[in-house]
């Protein structure tokens, strides 16, 4: 079924918020931007430098040039929530089900219909609220946004206006290392509560449409950032963390390929010192969160060489659609002024009335947020790459933290879970809530290899088993004979045979061929089965073979 | 000019014969003669001939039927009356329950007519527009199903205004009905077919819907007793909506009591309807009280406030004289009466018509021709949308669209919705104080008696005035009860006139009581249209 989502007219609170963009003075940061697209820049400034007279700066190499220049970035985020019914209506929504099976009066727009909130949607925007460290409205309601299209049944959507649940808020994020790292706060304008649109099914012929309402009414949260991003990977960053944030609060399945998560960038770029914003452009169709620092990165570099090249003006407030194949944005639509969405209260639902009791019940029912998580495993002393990793997913966190919770070093457990357990997850395609491994096992298993009574070597192997098959380290130990031998004269008496086996080679080595040494060792663990304790081992051959008897 | 008892038509007094309320629980007192003077309640005598067996719900459907069949060529209340068959089936079930001593709902057996704006599950709901000709919703409307619940017959679905949006029944995508009174009138509107079948009792009662007074306007004009609820005790789930934050649906029957019995059956918190009210719904039945057991003063000490601004200029003298001798009626009954002045009154006519454009402008937006309703074949988008409106739409509606579009659009808002919900908000605040230092308050229903079909069609303005009396109530929620209180001769003509009682929020039992003790002593006056012959 090839489906094409285009909807021709879509959320722009921005625009209505002009004041949102002029909120802040100068954002938090400074950064170099990005280079990765400076091919496909330097390819546009070679056909479209041609024919032009071109200022000095188009001299300059496109590094330099962009080093002129800042990027003003905004998204607005769509997360569309994992209620089990929709947010009017009592219909469940499933991703990928069949047209129009899961649709009511309500949700069609039918006359007569009315919509009642599902409570479970203020209680999932209170919740991503105060995780966005935002200020929340105790009275705020629902407007109606009016256009037409027939994607949209009752001809207008249900959102909010001019009081939205929650405001003012903000966003801690830690750049991956690979990227040079860092740390920043993005400013949030905004949270609010909307339903979705349903879906128009294009035809292969392209003699008609058709419309799937499944989709129509489910609940949406749209948050909107403070213009306060400079580069491609500080957005796609923010973005992930808004991903982690509802997958840590459970509030949506934050998929981005679904359309669980959409990102609706606007970009704008200015001289350095320069204090009015530049033309700003919305860019559509980010898939990805690569996409969206390379759409970024690609819309700078395009922006910058228009105005260096003194085509500023050619930078028009449009849409543009970011393709993937192609790796460049494309005009959509131009603006043909504002629109207007004719916003007024909806008559058809009461207010939106919080009390402190209720913010308290769900204050005290989040669960640590990953900026604290963090601030808490950095505090523990990992490595801002084990701390990234570990607190990108919750369940992996989770498992972290469970695992430590049983008296496991640190260190250990953060290698485990990033190495052997992160690989065998991605070789077999399953999540660390999938495999068979329990928390207090890899515990015990690091335990048991600290305290000696496995080897290393015989740890990893065992972690293979329970990975896939489960069971205890205990278990497993016993079931496959596996204890550590760290009986010194069993030991010995293993050296001494393989001593005793080996006159020749004993003989070389005695004779200045030193470096047998690690094919006696080899030769001993072999003989114990990988038992033998390796330090304990080495000790006693090494005292025997440069003890002549 | 009260000329009513000169007209023989309206002289059929007889001994008068009440019918006590223990009736619904009893079945032995005698059946009071049908010509009696004081309007009796439909319900409530259909109800006592079925449990004595005096007659069948069959015998009853076909009554009406016949009636409704005889009248319905000159009326044309009805956009759709259901089948025969359909309807002495359903009273067939009622008759064998009622052999089988089971227990009967408390409108069984009563034909009930429903405005075509209200969503009907087995008949059309045209909402009386072509965008919506020949639609039938998959599922009935609370209200509906509750009548039905109760053991009503839905006879039919009633003619309106487009949507509601009129005082006339012209403004209807199909035909205009005729007042019962005088066929070259206007019943009033928008719910002037449910008033209209009322009056000419092809049906027992009926549902209708009130957004500025199309409840009780046509109630006025046809005779009958109007009972526009508290805004969110009736649920609005099925009501095709016209102005949400004003629509109600109200409940028209030819005595008091009957439309407290069915607003009985009708209110209730709905959870298809977050603006229905969860408060509590009293016993209607017991402000019913036979008339035998009124003492000489019944409403002694009750506070009555005239409201000043409804009797002045542009009010029909008739009217006002009409008016003036309920309050002598009210008066010798014992109230205490004073006069109320409301500085926002002749806002309340611009906020409304700003207010109630402004939503219908947004209500009406889901008639695109895209999934229901009139479509136009068309090769673009926007010629879909164009033409199955401009077409599906009558002007009365696309005026008001238009209109409302403008009231909402950037730069135009502030001046026009904004302000128009100051006025509300200020309207509501003098209801408040005012009944505060009264128990109900009374005007007029409408400045005028019914007038002639094509009178006002051409000129709005005049139109939206008629509604002066009513909308204020709309916008402030309140219930409002509208009962008949006299008759202007006009020509040949006699014509009803009706007394408008407005009650504090949720205060339907006041109303309920007052009307009808005011109903039940009013001396003289017969309220029974002359088309409806002795059958009745």
């Amino acid at each position: 079924m090839a489906l094409t989502f285009f909807r021709g007219i879509k959320t722009c609170p921005l625009v209505h918020y002009p004041s949102a963009y002029f909120a802040r003075k100068n954002g938090f940061f400074y950064c170099t931007m990005g280079s990765t697209q400076t091919q496909f820049a330097t390819q546009e400034k070679q056909q479209s430098g041609d024919s032009k007279v071109v200022p000095k700066t188009y001299r300059k190499s496109p590094d330099k040039l962009l080093k002129d220049y800042e990027a003003i970035i905004g998204i607005e985020t769509h997360v569309q929530l994992n209620t089990s019914t929709k947010a009017f209506c009592g219909c469940p929504y499933s991703y990928g089900a069949q047209p129009n099976t899961s649709i009511c009066p309500v949700c069609m727009g039918l006359p007569g219909a009315l919509p009642v909130l599902n409570s479970k949607v203020v209680e999932y925007a209170v919740k991503l609220g105060l995780a966005l460290n935002c200020k929340l409205s105790m009275d705020s309601k629902f407007d109606r946004k009016q256009y037409f299209y027939p994607d949209l049944p009752k001809g207008y959507q249900i959102s909010q206006f001019d009081v939205p649940i929650a405001s003012g808020g903000y966003v801690d994020v830690d750049l991956p290392v690979e990227f040079g790292g860092g740390h920043r706060k993005f400013g949030i304008t905004r949270v609010h509560m909307e339903e979705d649109a349903g879906k128009l099914l294009h035809t292969g012929t392209g003699n008609y449409s058709q419309v799937d309402l499944n989709r129509a009414g489910v609940p949406l949260l749209e948050i909107v950032s403070e213009p306060d991003m400079r580069t491609g990977i500080e957005a796609a960053e923010y973005a992930a963390e808004l991903q982690r944030l509802v997958r840590y609060l459970g509030v949506s399945n934050g998929n981005m390929q679904e359309g669980s998560l959409r990102c609706d960038v606007n970009i704008s770029i200015r001289p350095i010192g320069q204090q009015e914003f530049g033309t700003k452009v919305e860019i559509k169709n980010l898939n990805s969160f690569s996409s969206v620092s390379r759409a970024i990165d690609f819309e700078i570099s395009r922006q910058v060489q228009l105005h260096s090249q003194g085509q500023a003006d050619q930078i028009v407030q449009e849409t543009r659609l970011w393709e993937e194949g192609a790796q460049k944005t494309i005009t959509m639509r131009k603006k043909e002024g504002l629109s207007d969405y004719r916003y007024f209260p909806e008559p058809d639902l009461p207010g939106v009335t919080l009390t402190e009791e209720y913010l308290d019940g769900i204050r005290s029912s989040l669960p640590e947020l990953p900026e604290i998580k963090r601030r808490r495993y950095e505090n523990m002393g990992l490595s801002m790459q084990d701390v990234l990793f570990l607190a990108n997913d919750i369940n992996v966190a989770e498992f972290f933290d469970a695992t430590i919770a049983s008296a496991a070093d640190i260190k250990l457990a953060a290698n485990w879970i990033m190495g052997d357990i992160a690989a065998y997850m991605k070789n077999e395609k399953l999540s660390i809530s999938e495999i068979k491994l329990t928390p207090l096992e890899l515990g015990e298993l690091i335990a048991s290899i600290k305290g000696g009574t496995i080897s290393g070597k015989i740890g990893k192997e065992i972690l293979f088993e329970l990975m896939a098959k489960g069971g205890t380290v205990q278990g497993l130990i016993k079931e496959k004979d596996l204890v550590q031998i760290v009986d010194r004269s069993e030991i010995e008496k293993m050296v001494d045979k393989v001593l005793a086996g080996n006159p020749e080679q004993l003989k070389q080595y005695r004779g200045g061929k030193t470096k047998l040494q690690g094919y006696f060792a080899g030769q001993v663990m072999k003989s114990s089965k990988g038992k033998a304790n390796p330090k304990l081992l080495n000790q006693i051959l090494l005292e025997k073979l440069n003890t002549e008897t | 000019m009260l000329s009513s008892i000169q007209n023989p038509r309206l002289l059929r007094l007889s001994t008068l014969h009440q019918i006590p309320l223990r009736c619904l629980q009893t079945s032995t007192t005698p059946v009071p003669t049908p010509s009696s003077p004081q309007p009796t309640s439909q319900i409530l005598r259909i109800r006592k001939s079925l449990l004595s067996r005096e007659t069948t719900a069959v015998e009853i459907a076909k009554t009406f039927l016949s009636r409704l069949r005889r009248t319905e060529p000159q009326l044309k209340s009805f956009l759709y009356v259901s089948p025969e068959d359909a309807v002495l089936k359903q009273a067939e079930e009622i008759d064998r329950r009622i052999q089988n001593n089971e227990e009967l709902g408390p409108l069984a057996g009563v034909l009930a007519g429903v405005k075509d704006n209200i969503c009907t599950s087995d008949m059309p709901s045209t909402a009386g527009s072509k965008i919506l000709e020949n639609y039938t919703p998959p599922y009935d409307a609370t209200a509906v199903k509750k009548l039905r619940e109760n053991g009503a017959i839905i006879v039919g679905k009633t003619n309106l205004d487009e949507f509601g949006m009129g005082s006339t029944t012209e403004a209807s995508g199909y035909q205009v009905t005729a007042n019962p009174w005088d066929l070259s009138r206007v019943p009033g509107g928008s719910s002037g077919g449910s008033a209209a079948a009322v009056s000419a009792q092809q049906c027992a009662v009926s549902l209708g819907t009130d957004t500025g007074g199309s409840v009780r306007q046509p109630a006025s004009f046809c005779g009958v007793v109007g009972l526009k609820p508290t805004y969110g005790r009736v649920s609005r789930y099925g009501l095709v909506a016209y102005a949400s934050s004003l629509d109600v649906i109200g409940c028209l029957g030819s005595s008091v009591a009957d439309t407290g019995i069915v607003l009985q059956a009708v209110s209730g918190h709905d959870k298809f309807d977050a603006t229905s009210s969860k408060q509590g719904i009293p016993n209607f039945a017991s402000q019913f009280i036979p008339k035998d057991y009124l003492d000489s003063k019944p409403l002694k000490g009750l506070r009555v406030g005239v409201i000043r601004e409804t009797l002045v200029d542009g009010v029909d003298p008739d009217v006002i004289s009409s008016l003036q001798r309920s309050v002598s009626h009210l008066e010798d009954l014992g109230c205490t009466i004073s006069e109320v002045s409301f500085p926002s009154f002749s806002l309340g006519l611009p906020a409304y018509y700003i207010l109630a454009s402004s939503e219908s402008s947004s209500n009406l937006a889901r008639y695109d021709g895209v999934r229901f309703g009139n479509q136009v074949f068309a090769d673009e988008l926007s010629t879909l949308y164009g033409d199955s409106r401009a077409e599906g739409f009558g002007s009365e509606v696309k005026l008001r669209i238009l209109m409302g579009t403008y009231a909402l659009s950037a730069g135009y808002y502030d001046a026009y919705y904004k302000r128009a919900q100051q006025v509300r908000t200020l309207v509501q605040k003098s209801f408040r104080a005012a009944l505060e230092e009264n128990d109900v308050l009374i005007s007029p229903a409408a400045p005028s008696v019914a007038y002639k079909i094509g009178e006002k069609k051409n000129d709005p303005l005049a139109m939206y005035a008629g509604d002066i009396m009513t909308v204020n109530v709309n916008l402030a929620g309140l219930p409002a009860l509208v009962l008949p209180c006299g008759f202007v001769e006009e020509g040949s003509s006699v014509l009803p006139v009706g007394l408008q009682m407005i009650g504090a929020a949720f205060d339907e039992e006041s109303l309920l009581k007052i009307g009808h003790i005011f109903e039940q002593t009013l001396q003289g006056y017969s309220f029974v249209p002359p088309l409806v012959g002795d059958d009745f």
